[in-house]
C-alpha cells in the first residue's frame, strides 16, 4: 500500500514522488491535500496534491526537505512504502469560468497550482501563470506549467535564472496594464501568501490563498490548523485549505506556524546525528 | 496487600501505582486483582435471584454468572458468560462508570460496598488476554456485506456482533491506527493501547476486516457505501471539539483538548524525540471543564512535566460530570481545582503566546435546561490567572464531514444524527447509526450499547428481507 512508484530528483532540496494510491486518485481534486506519515513513528504531515492520474492510480506529491519528517521522506526510494497516506482531503478549488485568472507560485507552491491551473483552463479560462523561487536552485516544473498556462512568467529573488523579481512585481505589473484579470490565486510560504494579498487588494480582485497551518489528523478533529479569516476562526483542514486571502490574518497565522520551531529543530539535530553515526 | 483489605464485608481494594510516582509516567495507574483477591471479591457476590446489576448494564453482561464461574475457579467458562455479551470487556472492565451502572443497583450496595464488578471483569479480561485469547466459533456466512464507519466502540460492537452472525464486515476508519476515541482520547494509563489493539485483533480473528486511513465524506460517500454494501452503520462519534470563542483562543499555548490528546496517545508525544510529533505544555497550565476529557487532559499536562495543573468549571465539583473514580485520581495527583470559575479572555505576550487568562467567579441559580443549577457571573470578580497553557475541554459534536453528499440524513440542531434509539435506524435508508454520533459525547459503554441494538435489529432487518416501512413514526421517540 501507498508503494512509490517513480521519484524525481526536482531540485537539492526538492523531490517529487509518484504514489500507488488508486481510490485517493480516483476522487483527487486540484486544491485537495494529503496527509502523510512517512515510518511507524513518524508525525503526520499535509502535503498538497501536485498531480493525480486516475488512470494508473496514482499520486503526486512534492516535497521540499525542511525539517526531519521531509528529510526521511527525501531519503526514500522507489518501491519504499508510506506508512500512512490519507485522503483526499479539504474543500476542492472552486473551479469556474472566470475570464481571465492569474496563479502565482512561490517555491514548493508551483506544485499545488500546477493542477489548478490545469483545470481552471479546462474549464475555458484564459490563465496567467507567475512562479518564483528564492534562485535557481529551488526552481522546478516551469516546462509543465507551460502546458497548463496561455502565459507564464519565471522569476528569481536573486535573479540566479529568468527574471530578477519576487513574484508580487509581475501581478502588480499585470494589474496596473489593466488585464482583466477576474481573479487570482496565490500559493507558497505565508509570507509570500500576505504580500499577494496585500498586492491585490487595492485592485479589488478576489484573492485565493491556500493556508498551510500545523495539523495533526487533517479531518477537524484537533483544531491545531485554526486560522482567522474574516474575524472568524476557522480550520484549514476541513473549511480550507482555501480562504480569500484579504480576509487572512497572517500575523496569527505566522506565529501559530512557529509554534514547534525549537522542537522541530532538535528532531531535526537528532535525526542528522543519528543518520551520521550509522554511516560512521 | 493485607493492609489493603477492609475485612469481610468491604469490597477488596485493586493495587495502584502511587500518586507520587505516577504523575511522572503514564504507565496504567490502576494495577489490577491479582487471583485470590479477585476470588475472594467474587465470592462477596450473593448471586441474587433476580439480579439487578444486569438491569444497570447497557450490554446486558451475564454478571452473577461470570463471577460464579470465577470463584468456582472454572476460568474460561467465567471468560465465555462475559464475553457472550460484551465482545471488549478489558476495555470496559477498565472505563465504565460502574458507580451509576452495574454497581449503583448491586444489593450489596445498599447497606455497605458493592460487588466491584468492573475490577472483577477487568481480572477475567486481563487473564484470557494472558492465556491468549480463543476464537469462539461464527456462524456460516450469510453472504451479505457490511460498512462500519468509525472503529470505536459503538462501532466495533456491531462489527463483532455481526461477524459472530456470519457477516461480511468492513469497519472504515479514518485515522492509521483503528480504536477511535479509546486510541486517541483515552490515555495510556487509564487505558493501555495494547489492550485496545488486543481486542481489535480478537475482532480480526473473528473474520472483521479493518481499513484505516479511509475517510468517508472524502473517499467514499455515505451514498456510495450504500450502494456497495447491504448495510451501512455509522458509528463516527463526537470527534469536533468545541471552543470558548472568547479573545486570545487562538494564541500559542491554547490547545483543544482533542489536539493535546491525539498527540500525546495516539501520536506518543510523550515519547518525543523518539517518536516524531511534539507537544508544548508549559509550567502553569489551566484545562478548561470537568468532564473526563478534561480530566485526562490535566492529567496528561503533569505527566509531560508541569508543575502546576488547574481545572476550571464554572459550576461546582457537585455537577462535574466526570466520574468519582476520576475526580478522585485528578483531585490525589494534585490537580487543583478552581469550580465557580469561568475563562471570559487569553492574552498573550509579544512573541504570541498566552501568559495568563482571565477569569470570572460564578455563582449557582435555578437549574437550566440540562436540569443542573445554571452558573450566573459574579459582577466585578474578575481575576487573572498567570498561566502559560490553556486547555479548552467543554465536549465535542459529531465531525460533519462524514454527512456530506447524505442530505436525507435527518441531524438535530446540535449536529447529532437522528436516531429512532430503539433501533438505531437513521432517516436514510439501510443506515444504522449509534454512539457519540447520535447522542453527543457520552460514554464508551453507552456507544456499544447502541452498537449491540443496531447490530440486533440490522441482523433481523436483512435476515427478514428488508421489510417496509423502514422508519415508523410510531416507534420512534426522538
Amino acid at each position: 500500500m501507498y508503494r512509490i512508484v517513480h521519484k524525481e530528483v526536482l531540485t537539492p532540496v526538492t523531490k517529487l514522488f509518484v504514489i500507488e494510491a488508486p481510490e485517493v486518485a480516483r476522487k483527487a481534486q486540484a486544491g485537495q491535500f494529503v496527509m502523510v506519515r512517512v515510518h511507524e513513528k513518524g508525525e503526520r504531515i499535509p502535503l498538497t496534491i501536485a498531480d493525480y492520474d486516475r488512470q494508473a492510480g496514482t499520486i503526486t506529491l512534492i516535497a521540499q526537505e525542511v525539517g526531519k519528517t521531509t528529510h526521511m521522506l527525501g531519503s526514500m526510494a522507489v518501491g519504499e512504502s508510506l506508512a500512512s497516506f490519507t485522503g483526499p482531503l479539504g474543500r476542492p478549488t472552486e473551479i469556474a469560468s472566470y475570464g481571465t485568472v492569474a496563479l502565482v507560485g512561490g517555491g514548493l507552491g508551483i506544485a499545488a497550482i500546477y493542477p489548478i491551473c490545469r483545470a481552471l483552463r479546462e474549464a475555458g479560462n484564459e490563465v496567467i501563470g507567475i512562479i518564483g523561487a528564492r534562485n535557481a536552485d529551488l526552481l522546478f516544473w516551469e516546462d509543465k506549467m507551460r502546458t497548463v498556462t496561455d502565459e507564464l512568467i519565471v522569476c528569481t529573488d536573486d535573479g540566479s535564472y529568468a527574471r530578477k523579481a519576487v513574484v508580487t512585481v509581475p501581478l502588480k505589473e499585470l494589474l496596473d496594464a489593466g488585464r482583466p484579470i477576474r481573479r487570482i490565486w496565490g500559493i507558497g510560504p505565508a509570507i509570500m501568501m500576505k504580500f499577494v494579498s496585500l498586492t491585490s487588494q487595492p485592485y479589488g480582485v478576489p484573492t485565493i490563498v491556500s493556508l498551510n497551518s500545523i495539523m495533526v489528523d487533517g479531518t477537524g478533529m484537533c483544531g491545531a490548523c485554526r486560522v482567522s479569516v474574516g474575524g472568524r476562526t476557522q480550520f484549514a483542514c476541513v473549511d480550507g485549505p482555501e480562504f480569500d486571502g484579504h480576509q487572512v490574518d497572517w500575523d496569527l497565522l505566522l506565529t501559530r506556524q512557529r509554534i514547534y520551531v525549537d522542537l522541530e529543530k532538535q528532531a531535526m539535530e537528532a535525526y542528522v546525528a543519528a543518520v551520521a553515526s550509522q554511516h560512521a | 496487600m493485607a493492609e489493603a483489605r477492609k475485612g469481610a464485608r468491604g469490597r477488596q481494594e485493586m493495587p495502584r501505582q502511587d500518586a507520587r510516582v505516577r504523575i511522572h509516567n503514564f504507565n496504567e495507574v490502576a494495577l489490577g486483582y491479582p487471583l485470590k483477591v479477585a476470588i475472594e471479591e467474587a465470592n462477596r457476590c450473593i448471586q441474587c435471584k433476580n439480579p439487578q446489576c444486569v438491569t444497570g448494564c447497557p450490554v446486558g453482561v451475564r454478571i452473577p454468572e461470570f463471577i460464579k464461574a470465577l470463584r468456582e475457579g472454572d476460568l474460561w467458562n467465567a471468560v465465555f458468560l462475559l464475553k457472550d455479551k460484551n465482545s471488549l470487556p478489558a476495555i470496559c472492565g477498565r472505563v465504565c462508570p460502574q458507580e451509576t451502572q452495574c454497581e449503583e443497583r448491586c444489593v450489596l450496595g445498599r447497606r455497605g460496598e458493592p460487588v466491584a464488578i468492573g475490577r472483577l471483569e477487568r481480572f477475567v479480561a486481563d487473564w484470557e488476554r494472558a492465556q491468549g485469547m480463543r476464537t469462539p466459533e461464527r456462524a456460516a456466512p450469510v453472504g451479505k456485506r457490511i460498512a462500519v464507519v468509525g472503529s470505536g466502540p459503538a462501532g466495533l460492537t456491531l462489527a463483532g456482533d455481526m461477524a459472530k452472525k456470519g457477516y461480511e464486515v468492513e469497519v472504515l476508519e479514518s485515522l492509521h491506527v483503528p480504536g477511535g476515541v479509546l486510541v486517541y482520547g483515552i490515555p495510556e494509563f487509564r487505558l493501555p493501547k495494547e489492550i485496545v489493539s488486543a481486542e481489535i485483533n480478537y475482532l480480526r480473528s473473528l473474520g472483521v476486516t479493518i481499513r484505516t486511513n479511509v475517510v468517508v465524506g472524502k473517499l467514499y460517500t455515505l451514498r456510495e457505501l450504500v450502494a456497495q454494501y447491504d448495510a451501512v452503520f455509522l458509528g463516527t462519534g463526537a470527534g469536533l471539539p468545541i471552543l470558548m470563542n472568547i479573545p486570545g483562543e487562538n494564541l500559542n499555548g491554547v490547545y483543544s483538548a482533542n489536539e493535546l490528546l491525539t498527540r500525546v496517545n495516539l501520536m506518543k508525544a510523550y515519547l518525543f524525540p523518539e517518536w516524531d510529533t511534539p507537544i508544548k505544555v508549559g509550567e502553569r497550565v489551566a484545562v478548561v471543564g470537568a468532564g473526563n476529557v478534561a480530566m485526562d487532559a490535566a492529567r496528561c499536562s503533569l505527566r509531560l512535566g508541569a508543575k502546576e495543573v488547574h481545572i476550571v468549571y464554572r459550576r461546582s465539583r457537585e455537577e462535574a460530570p466526570a466520574r468519582a473514580e476520576e475526580l478522585h485520581h485528578a483531585e490525589e495527583e494534585g490537580i487543583l481545582f478552581d469550580y465557580l470559575t469561568n475563562p471570559i479572555e487569553i492574552y498573550g505576550d509579544e512573541k504570541g503566546w498566552v501568559r495568563g487568562m482571565r477569569c470570572i467567579r460564578m455563582a449557582l441559580g435555578e437549574p437550566d435546561a440540562s436540569g443542573r443549577p445554571r452558573p450566573i457571573p459574579i459582577e466585578g470578580s474578575e481575576f487573572d490567572m498567570a498561566v502559560d497553557t490553556v486547555v479548552m475541554a467543554l465536549g465535542t459534536r459529531p465531525n460533519p464531514l462524514v454527512f456530506s453528499d447524505a442530505p436525507e440524513l435527518l441531524r438535530t440542531r446540535h449536529g447529532t444524527v437522528v436516531a429512532n434509539p430503539a433501533n438505531g435506524r437513521t432517516r436514510m435508508k439501510r443506515v444504522w447509526a449509534g454512539g457519540d454520533i447520535v447522542t453527543g459525547a457520552a460514554t464508551v459503554i453507552s456507544a456499544m450499547g447502541a452498537g449491540r441494538i443496531a447490530a440486533n435489529d440490522m441482523d433481523a432487518y436483512l435476515s427478514n428481507g428488508c421489510p417496509e416501512p423502514w422508519w415508523d413514526e410510531t416507534q420512534s421517540s426522538s
